[in-house]
């Protein structure tokens, strides 16, 4: 911290004024009760996604202020902007950004905004274990934050693999922070995916069976098994791990007979399967745009959904493509590469459904649906450069390249945020009650998509010409200098498209044309049969399902009144109750985690011992829920002008 | 929970519907306490050699996924469909599959060394 240089002494000072900034605005419109009422204590899911989707939005931004510090250092050769450690710094966090504390809030976003709504219940499940999970990665993202100023970040890369990442290649507090933060908000992450799978399969409305869900829910349903099964492996490999650090035993290390090559295939193991978790509820999202803005119900439901499923399992069998340079015989690299081509089929299968329900449809390009269509040839493209990479014999010639950087971009990107970001224009109105400028939100399309190839399409030649990833600067007679500088300016165009996001979210909230009818898009599904934004307790009367895409049939058939509440047949409502337990527990972990990174155990322990004193407490809890009167329902009714 | 309609597999919150004395916890508390002390005690005193060690912990390891099952888990009650009977068994299917291929591809340490 004190001896860092300008660039992190300019952080500093800028962190403490938002900090400050932050502190002096609430307290100047006396806001800090209304914050922890509203938010901080929130239970309800609505609120714990809009959270969620703030915080993804900030690391988006962290995240790629870190990219382009990196296109900047790699714009022509011999440049020397940034050191070679700091280099290692920035693409470590722009990785374990991107994935951990971006793409995955972003999707739980969406998971918490759109579920419940989706399938007529008023809550999650497990309500209060939501909000735990959420301040589980709130709270570790910020850990994962303080490295920058505090201490060093983490510098071996997002994957993080040992003998590198051992205490004796390695004795900075970066890498604990990584171990840690990472470690705390993946504990959120199985909490949720547990959450929503109970949800999905004991909180539909009555009539919904499970063949008349909507396609996002049905993802959802597919990214959860996926996360329960996979987030286990990564907590294994990244606790060993921190146990070689700070206890000093002999996991990864040669030493004593452990194995570092173990890291990597557990590592694997969690890491394949999370492209495929970021990337499910993409798949949803799109099928619920696609079939809204073509007024069509989707082309081949089950097969759509056959695909989600089989998507998920046959992720378990692909990890091994990640080192099929590592030596293993030709048979394991066999199977790995044929599992790995497999996952193709039911992709393509989904590509063409979508295509499918748009032919003959009268399809209304909306944002969400120039999204949608960008990222049809987008993914097109990184899927057949997948494919090439699962040609073992091939791989030894991409492995490590900027060719593989090229292709997993193209599918992160074109695939999950591109698929993110359609979702939030599709449900924004429904979180706030009004929609996003049209105009502006073309131009943030159009900038991030030219970008993105402007970007990334010379990245897959610099491959082939054998540059290699993570290096940090490059003589200037290999011939790469001038696509390095196409490149990064393909990487400014698209954060240029960020800002024009920026922008139409500032100017949207003061001009965006207001959703009085709550069903802006003309939609399909239950959440456009209730008002912008929904109240608290979502349904007052909960809906009886008998068919797919219900609130369309209703409209079709002009019995949209069904779904209106009856005075007379109101009932109070049972509601989970706030609680401050899930902030302070989050901030418990925090500490754990900042203890055990600079191997202070005693505050590590304590902190530990507090999470388990706040267990034991809700443990002890016997009235969690109250009833929210019928007046209430009565009046929050009216005022939506639904009585 | 008012609104509640038809079978229980609408239920508007997960409640649990059949009262579980503490005592079944307490029990399985101690029996799963007992199964770790044992695995503990024989990984760390080397009382046997590798492969029937191995043996001895698998089999140990089986008991305590049973004991967590029945004592915590109550499997074997239900209402509405068995979810989580598919669940248990996809969740074996990718545990021995990671487990299984792991060892297949890890076989290549065995030849270099």
């Amino acid at each position: 911290m004190w001896n860092e240089g300008p660039m992190i002494w300019t952080s500093d000072v800028l962190i403490l004024l938002t900090s400050v900034g932050i502190i002096g605005v609430l307290t100047h419109f006396k806001k800090w009760k209304w914050l922890w009422d509203e938010w901080l204590t929130t239970v309800d899911h609505k609120k714990i996604g809009i959270m969620y989707l703030i915080a993804a939005l900030l690391m988006m931004f962290r995240g790629g202020v870190d990219a382009l510090l990196m296109r900047t250092q790699l714009a022509v050769p011999n440049n020397h902007l940034l050191t070679a450690e700091h280099y290692d710094q920035i693409f470590t966090t722009h990785g374990t950004i991107m994935i951990l504390f971006m793409a995955m809030p972003f999707i739980f976003a969406m998971f918490n905004i759109v579920v419940p709504l989706q399938i007529g219940a008023r809550d999650v499940a497990f309500p209060y274990l939501n909000a735990i999970s959420f301040w589980l990665f709130f709270f570790a993202a910020l850990l994962f934050n303080l490295s920058f100023v505090f201490g060093g970040s983490p510098d071996a890369g997002w994957v993080s693999y040992p003998p590198l990442t051992e205490l004796g290649f390695d004795k900075g507090p970066g890498e604990n922070f990584y171990l840690l933060a990472v470690q705390i908000t993946g504990i959120g992450s199985i909490g949720t995916g547990i959450n929503f799978l109970a949800t999905i399969f004991k909180m539909r409305a009555p009539g919904m069976k499970l063949m008349k869900m909507p396609l996002f829910t049905w993802s959802v349903v597919a990214a959860s098994i996926v996360i329960i099964a996979a987030f286990p492996a990564l907590a294994i490999a990244l606790a060993l791990l921190l146990l070689d650090r700070v206890f000093g035993t002999h996991f990864f290390t040669m030493l004593h007979g452990g194995d570092p090559m173990m890291f990597v295939n557990l590592f694997w193991i969690w890491g394949h399967p999370e492209v495929y978790i970021v990337i499910l509820p993409a798949f949803g999202i799109f099928s619920e745009v696609v079939a809204t803005f073509s007024k069509k119900r989707i082309f081949g439901y089950s097969s759509m959904v056959a695909s989600l499923l089989l998507i998920s399992v046959i992720s378990y069998f692909v990890w091994a493509h990640h080192f099929f340079t590592m030596g293993a015989g030709a048979n394991v690299n066999t199977f790995f590469a044929v599992a790995s081509m497999m996952v193709a089929i039911p992709t393509g299968v989904k590509v063409f459904n979508w295509l499918f329900t748009m032919y003959r449809g009268r399809v209304t390009m909306s944002l969400p649906m120039w999204w949608t269509a960008s990222f049809v040839l987008n993914f097109l493209m990184g899927g057949a450069t997948g494919v090439m990479l699962a040609v073992a014999p091939a791989d030894y010639q991409y492995h490590n390249s900027y060719f593989l950087i090229a292709h997993f971009h193209q599918t992160l990107i074109g695939g999950t945020v591109y698929g993110l970001l359609a979702g939030m224009y599709y449900w924004w109105p429904k979180m706030f009650g009004f929609k996003l400028d049209k105009k502006l939100g073309m131009w943030a399309m159009v900038l991030f998509n030219i970008g993105f190839y402007v970007c990334f399409m010379p990245q897959y030649a610099l491959g082939f010409m054998g540059m290699q990833r993570r290096m940090y600067t490059y003589p200037a007679g290999m011939g790469w200098g001038t696509l390095n500088f196409i490149s990064t300016i393909g990487a400014y165009l698209m954060g240029l498209g960020f800002l024009f996001i920026v922008i139409e979210v500032i100017y949207s909230i003061k001009y965006g044309e207001r959703d009085l009818t709550g069903d802006p898009w003309n939609g399909r599904t239950l959440e456009w049969s209730l008002p912008s934004p929904a109240p608290h307790y979502n349904f007052a009367v909960i809906p009886t399902v008998t068919e797919r895409d219900y609130w369309w049939e209703l409209k079709e058939n002009n019995r949209t009144h069904e779904l209106r509440p009856k005075a007379e047949t109101l009932k109070s409502i049972e509601m989970p109750k706030n609680s401050a337990r899930p902030f302070l527990m989050g901030v418990a972990f925090f500490f754990a985690g900042f203890g055990f990174v600079f191997h202070w155990l005693i505050l590590g322990f304590a902190a530990l011992a507090i999470v388990a004193a706040i267990m034991i407490h809700r443990a002890l809890e016997v009235h969690d829920e109250y009833a929210v009167p019928v007046d209430e329902i009565l009046e929050t009714e009216a005022a939506t002008g639904r009585l | 929970m008012s609104a509640q309609t038809g079978t229980s597999v609408q239920q508007q919150t997960v409640t649990p519907r059949h009262k579980h004395k503490s005592g079944k916890y307490i029990v399985g508390y101690l029996l799963s306490l007992v199964l770790t002390g044992i695995s503990f005690s024989l990984a760390l005193t080397h009382s046997m050699s590798f492969q029937p060690l191995i043996v001895v912990l698998v089999i140990l390891a089986a008991f305590q996924i049973v004991v967590q099952l029945f004592f915590f888990m109550h499997v074997t009650e239900s209402d509405g469909p068995a979810y989580h009977a598919m669940g248990l068994v996809l969740g074996l299917f990718f545990t021995f599959a990671i487990a299984f291929m792991s060892v297949w591809i890890m076989g290549f340490n065995s030849i270099v060394s």
